[in-house]
């Protein structure tokens, strides 16, 4: 066929993302001319929409940034707001806090494994698909889903943008007899979790592997979910309030979201890095939990991963691992004195970051004497990533220049649904559309 | 196959981001209809992701959606009424694979028979789904005739 000659793959309207975007890949002959990933991401509208809003606002307006992840949003902006105010959150509040982010985490990766990047490796067009054949598998997804939302429903008021969450802890915080159920229905979910780590390890997978530097936080004896100072494979190591001196942001003419690029320590190259569950994992493989480093290495993967693809694997391992905390952190659990700490306003610039399911999610907020905030800036995972998802790309469209066009197309999808890209984040719309006959 | 139907027990679900302009209008209209339905019907503001909303409806005899649509050429505020009878019986119709919609939500609860007994749908189409907060005058002067309707759905449910 001459037109796999010079050709152009469009895909508008990604499949199985979270979210609008689209796909540019065009190929002259036996090269790549150009990979765009287009997206259309929200938060610099939020950076916006915050300003001369009440210190105590972001984590509710934020969490409406991403119904997948509003926690992530929730946890980096008190933190940040925490940090500007000089308030600390510890002991049973800090726990809260992090069995909240590990219900998220479950519901997060349960629904991106089961219903979006499965059907990929089962070869169907969706989840609709794949339950009509694995009825008992979506099930078992959905359940796991189930078990994560449960922890968000009780902590945070409910699962989608959770209301009880503010700066400096809760508004209400649970009593040890409310966690029990909550214990019961994550111990009928472990083994759900294990049987996905194995599920997973036996798809096929194509022989690719990322050259990226791996972003990630490191939380010292623990896997950095809520909290860390950050760290990359090419050894930089500093904290949320250098962040924007080694991370930095540019505008492209494709995309609304900005890209970053790693610098520092005399960085050269195209500064890209990779951020999310490959990059977490790779720097922090040491500190899982027993069962869930046991299904890692039972599912054959090393101390650090670099195949985007296995991130599926990843993605289930940490799901093993967010059940084994949050049944720790509820069998520990002593409610605290006062459901939050104060939180006085002062004239100060704070800084958050917490590992959002896809990445690392950083906030700045400068918030002034009456409490005003001033400016704020919110670096999502995905705009982060994509200068390595489209580098991916590139390179895994040049190894397949014999596919067909469908075959290629298809192909790709997979290759960026292994970053889970949240790439609008917030709305899904209906599209109407009117047959007449 | 859904439960057995409990007479008068039923949800609506407002789907939407009220941070989108338009596609605020199922929040709103759930946010219009608080203290107003009758006992046994919940109130629910969803993103729409199709896991949530079949667990919202799964095993009740009613589920009411109200969501804002994008039409093409729209009449922005014109309202539409489906109604999904015996939901989980039906044919997939022309379900799509593509996002995360309510398509989705609708072929993934009949794949798992988790659909309810009678789901009816009320779009209303949208002008405006940019970021921002606020609908637009045509939508908005919507809101109220499309919380009556709903509650007239939830008068008379399904036998």
């Amino acid at each position: 066929m001459t037109h796999r000659r010079d050709r152009t793959l469009i895909t508008t309207g990604l499949a199985r993302v979270e979210g609008e975007g689209a796909m540019y890949v065009r190929v002259s002959g036996s090269e790549v001319d150009e990979v765009r990933l287009d997206i259309y991401e929200p938060p610099r509208f939020f950076e916006a929409f915050l300003r001369g809003r009440s210190y105590t606002e972001p984590p509710d307006i934020t969490a409406r940034i991403c119904g997948i992840c509003p926690v992530a949003y929730q946890t980096s902006a008190c933190q940040a707001i925490e940090d500007a105010c000089g308030a600390h959150v510890e002991g049973p509040l800090a726990d809260l806090r992090r069995l909240l982010y590990c219900g998220e985490w479950i519901g997060s990766h349960a629904l991106h494994i089961y219903m979006l990047h499965a059907p990929d490796f089962l070869g169907y067009p969706g989840a609709i698909e794949m339950a009509a054949d694995h009825r008992d598998i979506v099930e078992r997804g959905l359940a796991l889903r189930k078990a994560g939302n449960a922890i968000m429903t009780l902590l945070g008021g409910r699962s989608i943008h959770p209301v009880n969450v503010r700066v400096g802890g809760f508004y209400r915080a649970p009593s040890a007899a409310e966690l029990a159920p909550l214990a019961q229905q994550l111990r009928d979910a472990l083994p759900l979790a294990l049987d996905t780590v194995r599920w997973a390890a036996g798809f096929g997978f194509p022989d690719f592997t990322c050259g990226h530097e791996l972003l990630a936080l490191s939380d010292p004896g623990r896997y950095p979910i809520e909290q860390g100072t950050l760290v990359t494979s090419g050894g930089l190591a500093f904290t949320a309030a250098e962040f924007e001196q080694y991370v930095t942001e540019e505008q492209v003419p494709h995309s609304t979201a900005l890209h970053a690029r790693l610098t520092g320590n005399g960085r050269d190259g195209d500064g890209r890095y990779l951020t999310g569950p490959l990059a977490r994992y790779s720097l922090n493989s040491g500190a899982l939990l027993p069962l869930a480093a046991q299904a890692a290495a039972e599912a054959g993967l090393g101390p650090e991963c670099r195949n985007p693809f296995r991130s599926i694997i990843v993605r289930a391992v940490e799901v093993v691992c967010a059940i084994e905390e949050a049944l720790r952190l509820i069998g520990e659990y002593r409610p605290p004195a006062q459901p939050a700490v104060p939180v006085t306003a002062r004239a100060a610039t704070g800084y958050g970051v917490s590992e959002a399911p896809r990445g690392v999610l950083y906030h700045r907020y400068d918030i002034g004497a009456d409490g005003g905030i001033r400016s704020a800036r919110i670096v999502p995972p995905t705009s982060q990533n994509q200068r390595a998802i489209e580098d991916d790309l590139r390179r895994f469209v040049a190894g397949r220049l014999d596919f067909d066009d469908e075959e290629l197309t298809r192909a790709c999808e997979q290759a960026i649904r292994n970053y889970d890209p949240c790439i609008s984040c917030s709305t899904h719309f209906l599209d109407l559309r009117v047959d007449r006959r | 196959m859904t439960a057995a139907p409990t007479a008068g027990r039923a949800v609506v679900i407002g789907v939407g981001n009220e941070f989108r302009r338009d596609d605020g209008a199922g929040p709103e209209v759930v946010a219009r209809l608080r203290g107003r339905v009758p006992d046994g019907a919940e109130l629910v503001v969803s993103d729409g992701e199709p896991t949530r909303m079949i667990e919202a409806w799964a095993g009740l005899p009613l589920a009411v959606v109200v969501d804002a649509v994008r039409a093409e050429p729209a009449v922005p505020g014109r309202l539409h009424r489906l109604v999904l009878d015996g939901a989980a019986a039906g044919p997939p119709g022309s379900v799509s694979s593509h996002g995360l919609g309510l398509d989705e939500a609708i072929g993934l609860g009949r794949a798992l028979d988790r659909m309810p007994g009678r789901l009816i749908v009320h779009a209303v189409e949208a002008a405006d789904l940019s970021q921002g907060a606020g609908l637009t005058p045509a939508v908005a002067a919507a809101i109220d005739t499309l919380a009556a309707a709903v509650l007239r759905d939830l008068a008379s449910p399904p036998r």
